[in-house]
């Protein structure tokens, strides 16, 4: 055989591969990659592009990423422009129109999801990095989490109309174990509803307004910039007069200024994953949200 | 629309009504009472009208939003109460008023007005109708000093560090956008000050790109970048150092290569990244290793001998594809781990070049680069991270022949028994020199290492070596004539050189839109001697702040 003919076949291999399994979902977050795999179920396969606890703005754009986005059939971004800093060129290199924005191929987390901490005044720069549109990290709020897979449902139906029965049955299914659990979960938080918190970081926001928690303060002086020693010295007499008796913070961060309010405080530290993974304990979308209900129950009895 | 017609209407019919008033027209007035009336009315219905089909939109978005807001769960056994239940799991408190494009599936991901409002890291957009452009503006500023008197020729780079004191490294404006459905453009006009205080502008880069052609292909057009190795295609902004890499400066251009063309590049269907990519450009402009004139910003005639010992006289035109600068790259990337990528490359790049007095002399450039970066998994804010970064670049530029009694007068020119001054001296006959074809062989080396070691703050360090195969033309003792019958030898030809170049430097990003920088340069320049120079450098970025690539 000659090269020519076995270079040929090789590529033929490699389209074959390319075409075997059903849909092709790319998300950029473990959140929305979770929640898709329950929606999709054995009808797609799905890659996340983030991994772990990477900080969702800063993930390194690497190169292979583009590779993964030029056979996607569906793009799932957090949206509110979370990605903004590492996604766009890498769109633009996948040579796939279909997933820029506009595109059929892209389905916006964020799209139909009612988002709090719009500020209402006048914003620049200068106040660090707020969000206009609102604090993205709302997957931490169990019932924002079946709003999307509903809205995600829907659009994998858009693209794949011949399985729309299937793509029903699967987010009938994840909605029904997670309504259980909601359920069981709002019992668990009811007695620790007013139970004052303080955050490093605005990610527990939608969390702590779903169970009825007061968050009195947050470790950064402003949203993005990290914690300094003087913020927080001015932080330590208020958090202990509202109670203070938890401080929530992303795995990922630094402790050091934590542990300072903590002292100041004797409330406890409660350093949690701000996104699902593959490994126990936090596996899954409602894994993970059962991990964090777990982990203030037991810091707060 | 329709009031304001009618009001407009109105207003001018008093007006003329005054004039037959001061008539006393009874009649007139009569008539015009009537229709004010009758104006009156249809202004009424009108309004009416108006009301009755707001009631009818307020009634279709009610029912809209009843069907958005989802079904309430069922209740599942063994749960308190029903009611509870519903309240615990229902969505309808969470979805925003009207459902864009999420309940819509993946359709256009385009919102309600006003529901996704600007933030402070989004592009500064400027848009009216369907036509909309993000500008964005960055200012790199450096103040230093260095042992060196020549500080131009000590930062051979078009934006390194020029004087000592301050420097405006660049302003750059950048404008970028979808053109339509079917290309993206984007423009980087860069404004920097020589010097003397001379303000001028290069049109850095500014191209249209497809973003739908099929076969994984990608076609860029415009004033571009050569596609060769890393860090040529980095705007100033994306620098790792206060200056560019001397082999990048001296073998691919003071400004790096950049010319108009256009490039096709293709995303092959590999298990893992590869790219291939295929540009041709002009070959004149800033690429001064083929016809590009020297490009020097606006600075007067250099001094000394030209590059080669040979003017650049040999400007043959454009008569065929093989007058082209052609650029073809390979980049290949593999994830190691979960935590480290590497990229390699292989560049090159040939066409003609304009050096002596006539036939075909070619140059051609190889380069290769590697990239591999380490970024834990729990990283915060991007850190800690640690990269290297190297490239190797070989240059053969083949010098054509060069007589410099270029008048055949030996060199007299002016009646003068001696051979003019600053004419280059052949020694042996005491005539101008004649210079011979021959091949140069230039090579240049940077391996830099950065290590993100806290939040903000990133510590690097830099070698540059660059070096080459001393030529016939520089071990003849060639000289310049003094006027008065002496020879002032030469030497080796400075602008190959060997030369080396260590620099440490210290980065604090105070968010992403700003850096101060501290870099201090050991330099070592064969024939000159070692310098030390310290540069401070600021940057601030305005407005739009598109994504660095990896």
């Amino acid at each position: 055989m000659s090269y020519f003919k076995k270079t040929l076949l090789l590529l033929g291999l490699a389209c074959a591969h390319s075409a075997q399994a059903g849909l092709n979902i790319v998300a950029t977050l473990p959140d929305c990659a979770a929640i898709a795999r329950e929606i999709s179920g054995d009808l797609a396969e799905v890659k996340c592009l983030a991994q772990g606890t990477e900080d969702p703005h800063f993930v390194t754009p690497r190169p292979s990423y583009s590779r993964v986005l030029n056979r996607a059939d569906l793009l799932i971004v957090g949206g509110a422009d979370l990605e903004i800093g590492w996604l766009p060129p890498l769109a633009s290199g996948a040579r796939n129109r279909d997933i820029l924005p506009g595109g059929k191929g892209r389905f916006s987390a964020s799209d139909g999801i009612r988002l709090i901490g719009v500020p209402t005044g006048p914003i620049d720069r200068s106040q660090g990095d707020i969000h206009a549109a609102g604090n993205p990290h709302f997957l931490l709020d169990p019932l924002r989490g079946k709003a999307v897979a509903q809205n995600l449902a829907r659009a994998l139906s858009r693209i794949d109309p011949k399985n729309a029965e299937r793509y029903k049955a699967n987010l009938e299914a994840f909605t029904s174990r997670l309504d259980a659990k909601l359920v069981e979960w709002h019992k668990i938080m009811t007695p620790h509803k007013g139970t004052a918190i303080v955050t490093y970081h605005s990610n527990f926001d939608y969390f702590a307004e779903r169970y009825g928690l007061k968050v009195v303060g947050q470790l950064e002086p402003k949203p993005g910039l990290p914690p300094t020693p003087g913020h927080v010295r001015k932080l330590i007499p208020n958090a202990k007069a509202a109670g203070t008796r938890i401080v929530a913070i992303g795995s990922f961060r630094s402790r050091r200024m934590a542990d300072f309010l903590a002292k100041g405080t004797g409330a406890k530290i409660l350093s949690l994953p701000v996104m699902p993974t593959d490994t126990k304990p936090t596996d899954g979308y409602i894994g993970w949200i059962d991990h964090l209900v777990g982990e203030f129950d037991r810091a707060l009895k | 629309m329709k009031s304001i017609l009618v009001r407009t209407g109105l207003a001018f019919a008093l007006c003329l009504a005054a004039l037959p008033l001061q008539a006393q027209e009874a009649e007139v007035i009569q008539d015009l009472q009537r229709q004010l009336k009758a104006m009156q009315k249809a202004l009424e219905e009108q309004q009416h009208a108006h009301q009755e089909q707001m009631r009818a939109m307020q009634a279709q978005l009610d029912t809209l939003m009843k069907s958005v807001a989802s079904p309430p769960a069922l209740p599942s056994p063994g749960s308190p109460s029903p009611t509870d239940v519903a309240s615990v799991t229902s969505t309808a408190s969470v979805t925003a008023p009207a459902n864009p494009s999420g309940a819509a599936g993946a359709g256009p991901t385009t919102s309600l007005p006003g529901f996704k409002s600007w933030r402070p890291t989004d592009p500064i957009r400027i848009s009216r109708g369907n036509a909309s452009l993000d500008l964005g503006l960055t200012g790199t500023f450096t103040a230093g000093g260095s042992t060196a008197s020549d500080v131009e020729e000590l930062n051979p780079g078009g934006h390194d560090p020029n004087a000592r004191g301050f420097t405006v490294q660049g302003v750059e404006i950048n404008l970028a956008g979808a053109v339509d459905p079917y290309f993206q453009g984007s423009a980087n006009l860069n404004f920097a000050l020589s010097p003397d205080g001379e303000s001028f502008m290069e049109v850095e880069e500014a191209w249209l790109e497809s973003v739908s052609l099929p076969a994984n292909l990608q076609l860029r057009a415009g004033q571009i970048w050569s596609d060769f190795g890393r860090h040529n295609s980095t705007h100033i902004h994306g620098w790792n150092f206060v200056d560019q890499p001397l082999a990048v400066s001296r073998l691919l251009g003071p400004d790096g290569m950049r010319n108009p063309g256009a490039r096709l590049s293709w995303l092959a269907p590999t298990p893992w990244f590869t790219e291939l990519s295929f540009t041709v450009q002009n070959s004149g402009g800033v690429a001064t290793s083929f016809r590009g004139s020297n490009h020097n910003h606006g600075e007067g005639e250099e001094e000394g001998v030209p590059f080669g010992f040979r003017h650049a006289e040999n400007d043959r035109g454009v008569k065929g594809f093989e007058d082209m600068l052609i650029n073809p790259r390979l980049a290949m990337s593999y994830d190691l781990t979960d935590t480290q990528t590497l990229l390699f490359g292989g560049s090159a790049a040939f066409g003609p070049n304009n050096s002596g007095e006539g036939g075909e002399t070619d140059t051609q450039i190889y380069g290769v680069d590697l990239t591999w970066k380490w970024q834990p998994l729990d990283h915060n804010r991007g850190f800690p991270f640690v990269t290297l970064q190297s490239e190797f670049l070989a240059r053969k530029y083949e010098a054509g022949g060069f007589d410099w009694d270029e008048d055949a007068n030996g060199g007299d020119g002016d009646g003068n028994l001696f051979v003019d001054e600053g004419i280059l001296t052949d020694p042996l006959t005491g005539l101008p020199a004649v210079l011979t074809p021959e091949t140069l062989s230039d090579y240049g080396i940077y391996s830099q290492v950065l290590y993100g070691f806290r939040p903000g703050w990133v510590a690097g360090l830099r070698f540059d070596y660059l070096f080459g195969q001393r030529a016939g033309y520089e071990t003849r003792g060639l000289g310049l004539a003094d006027n008065a019958g002496g020879i002032d030898p030469v030497g080796i030809d400075l602008e190959r050189g060997n030369r080396f170049r260590v620099s440490p430097n210290l980065t604090w990003y105070p968010t992403e839109f700003s850096k101060v920088r501290l870099q201090y340069n050991y330099d070592d320049r064969d024939k000159i001697g070692i310098d030390h120079s310290l540069w401070l450098q600021m940057e601030m970025s305005l407005g739009s702040h598109s994504a660095h690539r990896f």
